[in-house]
C-alpha cells in the first residue's frame, strides 16, 4: 500500500470510488435480475428504536433467516456508529454489515480529516446517500433498510431517522421499527409509548415490543434462555452510545415472558 | 534548443537541503515523550485551530512542523492511508511502522524528483500494549527516516532541546509532569517563556478503549500544568 497524496475531499466514501473501486460494497449483478429463490442470503429482520427521557434506546433481535432457515441465532443488527449516534439494519445481512462498516469509516474520517464531528443531520444525510446507492441491489433483492439513532448535541436531544430503499429519509418525532416483524413491534409501541419514559421504562418497552414480534413473525427471533442469547440493545444519549449491560436485558425478558407463563 | 546548465548532484542535494533547513528552523518545535500512561505530545502553536498535533488512527498519532499547508497534506494522506488499510484488512492491521516507511518514501522522492523539497518535519508515533511496545519515528524533509525512545524532538531548535531533555527526561513521567517538562523544554528551545493559552498538547492514552489519542483543552492544561507545580 503506498501514500497516496492526491487531494480528495473528507469522505472515504468518495475516495475509495475514485483511489480504489475494488474496495466499494457493489452487490447488484448486471443485467438479469436475480429472482428470489436463486441464492437467498441471510436476511436479518426485527429493529426498532424509541425515544427516552435521557436520549433514543435503539434494539433488535439476533436471529437471520435464509428463507425458512435460520441463518444465524446471534447475529449482531445494532451497531455503534460514532461517539453519539448508532444504526440498526435489517435487510440483506451481508450488504448491510458492509454499510454499517463503511458508515463507520466514513464518520471517523471525517472527523479526523476536518477535525469536528458532522452534525446529526449530516451523518444521518450521508447514511441516506449510502442506502440510495444501494438501489439497484435492493431491486434484485438485497435490500438495505436502517434505522439511524443519534444524540442531537446542538438540539440537545436524541433523534430518530427512518429510511426507504431509495435513501429517502424520513425523521421519527417518537419511535419507528421496521424489518419483517416490524409491523408487529411498531403496533406494541404505538400502544405502550408514551413520551417522556426513563431509559428504564423505554428499555422494557423496547424488549417487549420486539417479544410481540418475534412471536408473530417467523423470522424475528425471541429471547432465547436456553442459549443464553437476548435482543441487542443500545442507548445513545448526551454521555455517548453505551450497551445495555446483558444481565438487564436478560432480567427483563425473564420478567416479560414470567407474566406470559400460564 | 537551450541547454540546462549542469548542476553536479551533491551540490544540487546540498542546496535543496539547506533551503528545506531553513524553512523548518522558522517553525517552533514539537516533544514527543514516552511516561507511565503512554505518550505525550507538546507544541507550541499560536493558532488554535490549524493543529500540529493530530490523531491519525486508532493508537497511532501525527506531529508536523515547517510548512502547515505541506505537512497538512501529509497528515491527511496519512489518515487515508490508515483508515483504507483499516478498513480493507482491520483496525489491528495498521502500524505506525509502515506508516512511517510510507511517508519516508514519499517525502524522499519529493526531495530528489521535485524541484522544491518539503519543509517540513514530522513524527509518527504509536502507543503499544506495554511500554516497551511503544514506537517513535522521526522522518526529516530528505526522506530520511529514524526511530527513537523516551523522547524525540522535530523542529528547529531540536537539538537544544534534545540536549535540555537529555538530564531531565525519565520514564516514569506523570502526564502532568510530563506535559510541564514539554513546556520547560519548549522555553530551553526558544530561550524566553511560552504561554500556557500557546501550548498544543495532546495524548495518546494507553488505558482508553479504542481510540486512545486525545487533545486536552486550554482549561485541561492550565488545571493540569496548576498540579505539576503543585508537585513540584
Amino acid at each position: 500500500m503506498e501514500l497516496n497524496l492526491t487531494r480528495h475531499a473528507s469522505s472515504f466514501y468518495d475516495f475509495i470510488r475514485v483511489e480504489h473501486d475494488y474496495l466499494l460494497p457493489r452487490f447488484q449483478v448486471p443485467g438479469e435480475i436475480v429472482t428470489s429463490s436463486f441464492a437467498q442470503p441471510p436476511h436479518g429482520t426485527t429493529i426498532l428504536a424509541l425515544k427516552c427521557l435521557e436520549g433514543v434506546i435503539i434494539a433488535a433481535d439476533r436471529q437471520a433467516t435464509e428463507g425458512y432457515q435460520v441463518a444465524s441465532r446471534h447475529i449482531e443488527k445494532v451497531y455503534k456508529a460514532d461517539e453519539y449516534s448508532a444504526i440498526a439494519i435489517a435487510g440483506a445481512a451481508g450488504p448491510c454489515i458492509e454499510m454499517v462498516k463503511l458508515f463507520q469509516v466514513e464518520l471517523e474520517h471525517y472527523e479526523k480529516l476536518e477535525g469536528e464531528v458532522l452534525a446529526l443531520e449530516g451523518k444521518a444525510n450521508k447514511l441516506a446517500q449510502m442506502v440510495r446507492q444501494n438501489l439497484p441491489a435492493a431491486f434484485q433483492g438485497l435490500i438495505v433498510i436502517p434505522i439511524f439513532a443519534g444524540y442531537d448535541l446542538r438540539k440537545n436531544e436524541g433523534r430518530i431517522f427512518k429510511y426507504d430503499v431509495t435513501g429517502g429519509r424520513y425523521e421519527e418525532s417518537d419511535y419507528y421499527s421496521t424489518g419483517s416483524g416490524g409491523k408487529d413491534a411498531r403496533n406494541t409501541l404505538k400502544k405502550l409509548f408514551r413520551p417522556g419514559m426513563t431509559r428504564e421504562q423505554a428499555v422494557r418497552l423496547a424488549l417487549e415490543a420486539l417479544l410481540d414480534a418475534s412471536e408473530e413473525d417467523v423470522a424475528t427471533g425471541g429471547p432465547d434462555p436456553v442459549r443464553g442469547i437476548y435482543p441487542s440493545v443500545k442507548i445513545v444519549a448526551q454521555t455517548g452510545t453505551h450497551d445495555l449491560p446483558e444481565d438487564e436485558i436478560r432480567q427483563i425478558c425473564e420478567l416479560l415472558l414470567s407474566e406470559r407463563r400460564r | 534548443m537551450a541547454i540546462p546548465f549542469y548542476v553536479a548532484p551533491d551540490q544540487m542535494v546540498q542546496d535543496k537541503a539547506e533551503y528545506a533547513r531553513k524553512g523548518i528552523a522558522k517553525g517552533k518545535s514539537i516533544v514527543a515523550m514516552e511516561s507511565g500512561m503512554g505518550i505525550t505530545l507538546v507544541a507550541e502553536n499560536p493558532s488554535a485551530s490549524l493543529n500540529k498535533i493530530s490523531e491519525i488512527y486508532d493508537r497511532i498519532a501525527f506531529a508536523g512542523v515547517g510548512k502547515y499547508s505541506e505537512f497538512e497534506n501529509l497528515r491527511k494522506a496519512g489518515i487515508r492511508y490508515a483508515d483504507l488499510k483499516g478498513y480493507a484488512y482491520s483496525r489491528e492491521d495498521v502500524f505506525s511502522k509502515s506508516l512511517a516507511n510510507a511517508y519516508s518514501e514519499v517525502i524522499g522522492n519529493i526531495f530528489t524528483r521535485e524541484i522544491k523539497p518539503l519543509e517540513v518535519e514530522i513524527l509518527v508515533v504509536e502507543v503499544g500494549e506495554t511500554p516497551e511496545e511503544n514506537q517513535m519515528y522521526r522522518i526529516l524533509f530528505d526522506g530520511s527516516i529514524s526511530d527513537h525512545h523516551g523522547y524525540v524532538v522535530i523542529g528547529g531548535q531540536a537539538d537544544k532541546i534534545s540536549q535540555f531533555l537529555r538530564d531531565r527526561f525519565h520514564d516514569d513521567l506523570r502526564l502532568a509532569e510530563a506535559i510541564k517538562l514539554g513546556k520547560e523544554a519548549l522555553e530551553a528551545g526558544q530561550g524566553g517563556p511560552i504561554r500556557e493559552n500557546t501550548l498544543e498538547v495532546a495524548v495518546l492514552d494507553r488505558a482508553r478503549p479504542g481510540r486512545k489519542f486525545r487533545r486536552f483543552s486550554a482549561l485541561d492544561l492550565r488545571e493540569l500544568l496548576a498540579k505539576a507545580s503543585l508537585g513540584s
